[in-house]
């Protein structure tokens, strides 16, 4: 059972957290504007890296935020954690 | 014609009772509970006399309420006669936030005694050593299979917030799991 | 014959303890295992081999031991466990296992649970270094867990005979008890070493007390660990060596007989021969010649026998001889060693090859290791941050080295002092034997899977080269044991046989757990009422106490309808669907979700949310909605309610509650934080209860005076603030039935008393309580879908004929754009229709696939749709379905078939909606 330090409550169980898929993807500004390949890409299409992976997280049953995380996707290391809105950290894995 | 309040904990006093003296069990129902939503509660802290947590996962208590700190900008104000979702809204005024009755959302257990961390680390993986939660602590986790709001007061006291329609199951639960302390 | 010793070892020979094995009466003493009382009676012979049916014994004296499998049948029937780990105690009842067990057809009457434990030092093993790791840490403060396997700390000074090390080991766990926060758990094995810090270790707490063990304690509890520092002081396990013939009953690891014979206080046998490649046998033989056992012969397979342990040795009268044993002789015992052309007489072969540090939980923790070649065996690799590794489990067996690195595994100066001990000295380097030559489909490395030589050699002789691969093809390391015994002898085999050096060998993953753990343990408490929560509404005990019968939604117990004595379902379905229809009925719709949201956007919020446009809806109505996500596909549905000018209370689907508001706030917090919205679940605040029928508005007349509850006053889809039977009540007109009905809404605390003013005032009325059957058949019958019945994350608004809800005039909301993909405008896209079977009384089973054809043709058979829900229904006399069809809304009125066992059962399309098509009803 992997600890996830929420920035709010500190490390707990992964079994509170609801994983949010890949961080930093922004609703397109105006979706009737981008073609039928555009708006499939942000609907369907994500990063499936090997290494360093930012990606959103909430602790549903704790403080119920969301928030982001860094996670090494070969050894599920969290790399980073920060709040929602706050840019991106420069990790190395 | 004035309808009687009921508690689905109702059914559970006698067994909770029975776990004495290893644990102390009781419901504490039908108090009024607010879900404050605010971004800045110094002005509610003024109404109601009692400071808002600062700290996460920690509560405050004075004036008869109590205010337990559910996320950076979400509280639970377990408030004290008089004092309603209007009376609340009211101290928020034009600010930005919510207020909400959630009353019945939750129910409380109060559990006391020599086994009451030894119980609850049965179902609990947030560290309960007083030197890691000590009096002031309070959590939103999961104890067993259900979510749990759990205060930990001075001393061997701790106070359960369970959703109603979980109520049940947390009984059966801490029923099981004292069972071995008996 | 009893090979009981008049003294020594840990058992209590004034207590006699009355056991069975295979049939046979027999005795032993508290502090025995199954197999050393099975020893001290000279029994051997455990049970047969799984595949061969040859004779198998016992190997070592713990839990790597390979072959003593037994079934114990008393106090309650358990398969697949070790004679050398069973605790004896009175009344057992067991038998010999041929690798496979039989699990009891009964439930298990134990209780079994977990417990979470945090500290800053975890120590897994209570030998020298386990002990002194602990020590130090405990001296500093620190909280600490130690975890033992056995009964009692100690570690390889239990096998020994060492008066000065058992004080200290003594010593030092009275003072770890008398230590604050430490926690010493002996019988608890940690099995499982995951991230951050976390070990799974089962503890078997009243196993060894068998009839004697409370029923109130957990028999076994997996403890669930948190640690900043681990430490594994797992020692390391004997391995043998592979020679013909080495299965045979009597064929002993030397350091087992050293342990059954100071432990226990049992010989292994009268006379024996060893076959040593270190050490550390000939102490096992002297050990056992002075303890009265003729010793005759001890073959050293090095070149250079140890010159004082030889003298020792020849002192007590064994001849010492370099040399290798080759074969045995026996039937259903060991009769004789095979030397050469020689046969020595023995009842016990000792055999050592060695030692494998036991690193199995260092390699969960992803630790690399690395091939030792002077030891045979891996060991830890790396340092790794926060697991270290102390004692033999490193390849160290100097008693004082192994407390140093105990004491330096966990950073402290505090000196722990252990008295000198001989009990493990060595003068010369082992030598590395994996087999000796011979009869290779006699030559047995994995005795438990009945493995040889030969399976390895067909292995590399077959091609493959891994480690791993080698362990499937062979299944050598796969059993109980999970090769603690086998596994490096195989790769020492498969290296010799490529050619190959072991240290460019990659080891076998090792994986939890250590040992078998019972699926009960791990269930612990979780079983029964409590395996899952179970979920009720505050009217649930007026449910249980009128005999309704229960359906699991989510966690959810919900009414699934009523029956009345002698009632079937069918029966009472059509009974309460009669009475929504013509008369009055009520259901608990307590579980439905319920959000509150508020802010000065909020209108803005649950435009972009919902479908439809929710903003210019008035203070006091009610509109229906459906979300979607990005893809364009329903994920829930329900009503939106304005309270006032920014405040709204939506619902959502029982299922869905927890998700819907999950995403409301991920919406909310990470794409649209500047939205002025904050969203409060108040799905347990509030009773909610549907009175549906022409006659609810008298019913509803009579509980709440102060409501003007006329057509004109109380329209439909809105909302009134009253009082209910003394108790503040909102009631919303709305109806998921096509009746006149009204949704009643009490805070939880007054549920119970409002339902029951409802039957009472409702009694006049002959008020029916309807559950969620009826409930379902009622809707369908208006067409009305359920998510997650009629969709499946592949339905689209248009798709069920709702394109009423997705508005035209909003620039945007969840999920808009991906209407206009080609895709979601195919015009063969299946779409929710209504089934008519010809035959009125047939019922089509729900999931039933939909063809087009009056006969089945070759497969594939062109699939059209499949049935979603499936009725018999009051009001239309006869069975009806819903359907999601492909190109559905062309096909009404068209005839398709739908496979019923061997029968195409022939069915009309046509629209959704099956009753009351011009809506007459709603208003009563």
């Amino acid at each position: 059972m992997q600890l996830i330090p929420c920035p709010w409550c500190g490390p707990r169980e992964e079994a509170e957290f609801r994983y949010g898929g890949q961080a930093h993807v922004a609703y397109p500004e105006d979706p009737s504007a981008l073609s039928d390949e555009e708006w499939a890409r942000y609907v369907f299409f994500r990063e499936n890296p090997s290494g360093p992976f930012a990606e959103r997280w909430s602790h549903s049953a704790g403080c119920r935020r969301w928030f982001n995380a860094v996670r090494d996707t070969r050894t599920h290391e969290l790399l980073a954690v920060y709040r929602a809105g706050e840019p991106a950290p420069e990790v190395t894995a | 014609m004035t309808a009687d309040l009921t508690s689905l904990l109702a059914a559970w006093t006698d067994r909770l009772a029975a776990l004495a003296p290893a644990l102390t069990a009781a419901e504490r129902p039908f108090r009024t509970q607010l879900t404050v939503r605010t971004a800045d509660p110094s002005a509610l802290g003024e109404t109601l006399g009692v400071g808002f947590p600062a700290v996460p996962c920690t509560f405050t208590s004075g004036a008869g309420a109590e205010v337990l700190w559910l996320g950076p900008d979400e509280f639970l104000v377990v408030a004290p006669e008089g004092v309603n979702e209007e009376v609340v809204r009211g101290a928020l005024g034009s600010s930005r936030g919510s207020v909400v009755d959630t009353s019945a959302q939750r129910t409380a257990v109060d559990l006391e005694g020599p086994h009451v961390r030894d119980v609850l680390a049965h179902g609990c993986a947030v560290d309960l050593h007083p030197a890691a939660a000590p009096a002031g602590t309070c959590v939103q986790t999961l104890l067993a299979r259900t979510g749990v709001i759990l205060q930990v007061r001075d001393g061997d006291r701790v106070t359960l917030l369970v959703r109603s329609s979980f109520a049940g199951y947390l009984a059966a639960w801490l029923c099981d799991a004292a069972t071995e302390y008996l | 014959m009893t090979f009981r010793r008049p003294t020594g070892g840990a058992v209590d020979r004034d207590t006699v303890l009355r056991f069975t094995f295979n049939g046979q009466e027999l005795t032993g003493h508290p502090g025995d295992t199954l197999a050393s009382a099975l020893l001290a009676h000279g029994v051997h012979e455990i049970g047969g081999s799984v595949k061969l049916g040859r004779p198998r014994g016992i190997v070592a004296a713990g839990s790597e031991d390979p072959t003593s499998l037994v079934q114990v049948e008393t106090p309650f029937p358990e398969p697949m466990l070790l004679a050398t780990t069973v605790e004896l105690f009175d009344g057992l009842v067991a038998r010999g296992l041929a690798g496979q067990g039989k699990l009891a057809a009964e439930p298990d009457p134990a209780r079994y649970d977990a417990k979470h434990v945090h500290c800053d030092v975890l120590v897994v093993g209570a030998g020298p270094a386990g002990l002194a790791a602990a020590l130090t840490a405990a001296r500093s403060g620190a909280r600490v867990v130690l975890v033992d396997e056995q009964n009692q700390a100690g570690g390889a000074v239990l096998g020994v005979d060492d008066p000065s090390t058992a004080r200290w080991v003594a010593e030092v766990v009275a003072e770890l008890e008398n230590t604050s926060d430490v926690l010493v758990l002996q019988r608890t094995t940690a099995f499982g070493l995951y991230q951050d810090g976390f070990v799974l270790a089962l503890q078997k707490r009243t196993d060894h007390l068998g009839f004697a063990a409370p029923a109130s304690r957990a028999r076994q509890r997996v403890w669930r660990i948190r640690t900043k520092r681990t430490v594994l002081a797992t020692g390391a396990h004997e391995r043998p060596v592979v020679f013909p013939d080495n299965d045979r009953p009597g064929v002993m690891l030397a350091s087992a007989a050293r342990t059954f014979l100071h432990r226990y206080g049992v010989l292994p046998g009268s006379r024996a021969v060893v076959f040593a490649t270190n050490d550390s046998a000939y102490l096992a033989a002297l050990d056992l010649a002075q303890s009265g056992v003729d010793v005759p012969l001890l073959l050293d397979a090095r070149p250079e026998p140890p010159a004082g342990l030889a003298a020792e040795c020849a002192a007590r009268g064994i001849e010492v001889r370099v040399g290798q044993v080759t074969g045995t002789e026996g039937d259903r015992r060991v009769t004789a060693a095979r030397v050469g052309d020689e046969l020595v007489p023995c009842d016990t072969l000792l055999v050592s090859g060695g030692w494998n540090p036991v690193v199995s939980l260092f390699s969960q923790a992803r630790g690399t290791l690395r091939y030792d070649g002077g030891l045979g065996a891996f060991v830890p690799g790396e340092e790794l941050p926060t697991v270290r590794v102390a004692g033999a489990a490193t390849g160290e067996f100097d008693l004082a080295a192994c407390v140093r690195q105990g004491q330096e595994s966990v950073g402290s100066a505090n000196e722990v002092a252990v008295p000198a001990s001989d009990a493990w000295r060595t003068e010369e380097p082992g030598l590395v034997l994996w087999r000796v030559p011979g009869d290779d489909n006699a030559s047995f490395v994995d005795l438990q899977r009945d493995a040889t030589v030969t399976d390895v050699l067909r292995a590399t002789g077959a091609g493959l080269r891994s480690l791993e691969h080698i362990k499937r093809y062979t299944t050598i390391g796969t059993a109980h044991d999970q090769g603690k015994t086998s596994g490096m002898i195989a790769a020492g085999i498969v290296a010799e046989a490529l050619g190959v050096d072991l240290a460019d060998q990659r080891p076998t993953t090792f994986r939890p757990p250590y040992t078998p753990v019972s699926f009960a343990a791990l269930a612990g408490r979780d079983r029964g009422e409590l395996h899952d929560p179970v979920r009720v509404t505050p009217i649930h005990p007026w449910h249980v106490a009128h005999g309704a019968l229960f359906e699991d939604v989510g966690q959810w117990k919900r009414p699934w309808y009523y029956p009345k004595p002698g009632e079937d379902r069918h029966a009472a379905v059509l009974r309460e669907c009669r009475a929504a229809r013509e008369g009055v009925a009520l259901m608990d719709g307590s579980t439905l979700g319920k959000i509150d949201v508020q802010g000065s956007d909020a209108g803005k919020f649950l435009d972009l949310l919902y479908t439809n446009m929710m903003s210019t809806l008035k203070v006091g109505r009610i509109r229906y909605g459906v979300m979607c996500g990005v893809d364009g596909m329903v994920i829930d549905d329900g009503t939106v309610i304005r309270i006032g000018e920014e405040r709204w209370l939506v619902t959502t689907t029982t299922g869905n509650a927890a998700k819907v508001l999950d995403w409301m706030e991920e919406w909310l917090q990470t794409e649209w934080p500047h939205l002025d919205v904050h969203c409060t679940s108040v799905t347990d605040h509030w009773a909610t209860i549907p009175l549906v029928g022409p006659r609810s508005r008298d019913v509803l007349a009579a509980v709440a005076p102060e409501l003007d509850v006329s057509a004109a006053a109380f329209e439909f889809m809105t909302w009134r603030d009253t009082t209910i039977a003394g108790v503040p009540a909102r009631v919303c007109r709305i109806s998921f039935s096509g009746e006149l009905a009204y949704e009643i809404n009490v805070t939880a605390w007054h549920g119970l008393a409002v339902w029951e003013a409802l039957i009472a005032a409702g009694e006049p009325y002959g008020i029916t309580p309807y559950g969620t059957e009826t409930m379902h058949v009622l809707r369908a019958e208006k067409g009305y879908p359920i998510i997650g019945q009629e969709t499946d994350a592949t339905v689209t608004p248009q798709d069920l004929g709702m394109s009423w809800v997705v508005s035209k005039k909003k620039p945007d909301f969840i999920g808009k754009r991906s209407f206009a993909r080609p895709e979601n405008l195919r015009p063969d896209r299946k779409q929710l229709v209504g089934l008519l079977p010809v035959d009125p009384e047939v019922l089509l089973p729900e999931g039933s696939q939909i063809v087009g054809t009056r006969e089945l043709p070759p497969p594939p058979v062109p699939m059209l749709g499949h049935v979603t829900s499936s009725y018999p229904s009051a009001a239309l006399g006869r069975t009806f379905a819903l359907a999601l069809v492909r190109s559905g809304r062309d096909r009404v009125g068209d005839t398709l078939y739908v496979p019923v066992g061997d029968d195409l059962v022939p069915v009309t399309v046509t629209e959704s909606v099956l009753y009351d098509r011009e809506g007459a009803r709603r208003d009563g």
